[in-house]
């Protein structure tokens, strides 16, 4: 509990700092100009940055692979600054951790679909999970 | 044995036992492992890459053995306990008895999405939701919320008729059974049972919601139903395919058990109406 009030308090700092790193690595040229994905580069989603329902939402391409956000996507969704684990599918519609079993068509409805989820909630980096149970 | 029942045929003597497991193994902590491990394999089961729990032909083999380890941990509590299925074509309004105060509670309040009555109501404080994405520690419901409906008898029976298991490229896009019931494609069975219940169901740490392991378990049997169906269709693949676990892999995270070793349930429980 002492964590999570301790986030919230330290929310809106910590949500600004982070949205600016975003908003730069969107715009890099050197990430726009890699099509990491192959075979699906011509699809790639822009990004985009917007306050939805009272909430910052962001998207944009980031680097595939070793980037911890993003889990081999190359491309991340905050939300007030933190991460919304987002996958997308092989026929181009996208989920989140926070929608996980109804696709979306684009990473933006997504970010959308996830802040009506949230219903005002602040995301938290997932505790880091205990061994298996096998 | 154990015999897997209809919950809407449990005692209300079966009822509480299974309820008292579930908040035992809370307690203890195990019930939170379990939430773990499935939001493990949710985030890194991939379309172009290893995937294993889901979006793959080892979803239901997986599952399988899940819930087997599942109500062993239960039955270590009490021996008595089974896990009950949710036959969702039959009891699929807010007003079934699975959704009554005593076995699951009902829906979430419209301002938060808390599940206010029952044995996992926030206010309870037996049920605090420790694996999660975000800052409620709540368990949340949205029943039917988004107007969606429940899949229908004949749109079970539609996918039950599909003769094939599954088929290449073994993900989200595949045609044939497998991907049918999990619902990534067509009529969409298991994916739409999840965002119907909605709240923690919807997410990838669904484990939360004791619903799961009803919904699973039904699940589960439409598996050995479609395996009545087409006894000459087999596991499919059987070898040599990247990323996907063939039939005489092992899976993760157990390393010792493989898609051949669950295709007969028989082996580790039976049902109360035969598949």
């Amino acid at each position: 509990m002492s964590g999570i009030t301790r986030r919230r308090a330290l929310g809106a700092a910590a949500s600004a700092a982070a949205g600016l790193t975003a908003v730069a690595a969107a715009h890099s040229p050197a990430q726009a100009a890699t099509p990491h994905d192959h075979g699906r580069s011509g699809q790639e989603p822009g990004s985009f940055d917007e306050v939805y329902l009272g909430r910052r939402i962001q998207g944009g391409p980031s680097h595939g692979g070793g980037h911890h956000g993003d889990h081999g996507t190359g491309y991340s969704v905050r939300i007030d600054g933190d991460e919304l684990h987002v996958m997308r599918n092989a026929d181009g519609t996208w989920i989140s951790v926070v929608n996980h079993y109804e696709p979306q068509a684009t990473p933006r409805a997504l970010a959308r679909a996830a802040v009506v989820e949230l219903q005002g909630a602040a995301l938290v980096p997932l505790a880091t999970p205990t061994p298996s149970a096998a | 044995m154990t015999v897997r029942k209809n919950q809407a045929q449990l005692t209300t003597d079966e009822k509480r036992r299974f309820v008292d497991a579930l908040l035992a193994l809370k307690r203890d902590g195990r019930y939170d492992s379990f939430v773990s491990t499935h939001n493990d394999f949710i985030m890194s089961d991939r379309d172009d890459s290893d995937r294993v729990g889901h979006r793959s032909p080892s979803f239901l083999p997986w599952h399988r053995r899940f819930l087997i380890q599942f109500e062993q941990a239960l039955q270590s509590v009490d021996p008595s306990v089974a896990l009950p299925y949710w036959d969702w074509t039959t009891d699929r309004t807010p007003a079934s008895s699975l959704w009554a105060p005593d076995f699951l509670g009902g829906t979430g309040r419209s301002r938060d999405g808390q599940v206010t009555d029952g044995p996992f109501a926030g206010s309870a404080r037996a049920w605090r939701i420790n694996v999660r994405v975000d800052a409620r520690d709540f368990l949340r419901r949205n029943l039917g919320g988004n107007g969606l409906q429940l899949p229908t008898k004949a749109d079970v029976d539609s996918v039950l008729a599909m003769s094939t298991y599954d088929a290449p490229p073994w993900n989200s896009a595949s045609d044939g059974f497998r991907n049918h019931l999990e619902g990534w494609r067509g009529v969409n069975l298991h994916n739409r049972v999840h965002v119907w219940v909605g709240g923690h169901m919807a997410t990838g740490a669904s484990p939360n919601d004791p619903v799961f392991w009803l919904h699973h378990a039904y699940v589960d049997k439409l598996w050995a139903e479609w395996q009545s169906r087409h006894p000459n269709s087999p596991y499919r693949p059987a070898s040599g395919t990247r990323d996907v676990v063939d039939l005489n892999e092992p899976m993760r995270p157990w390393g010792n058990v493989t898609p051949a070793d669950m295709l007969d349930h028989r082996r580790h429980y039976t049902y109360d109406v035969a598949a």
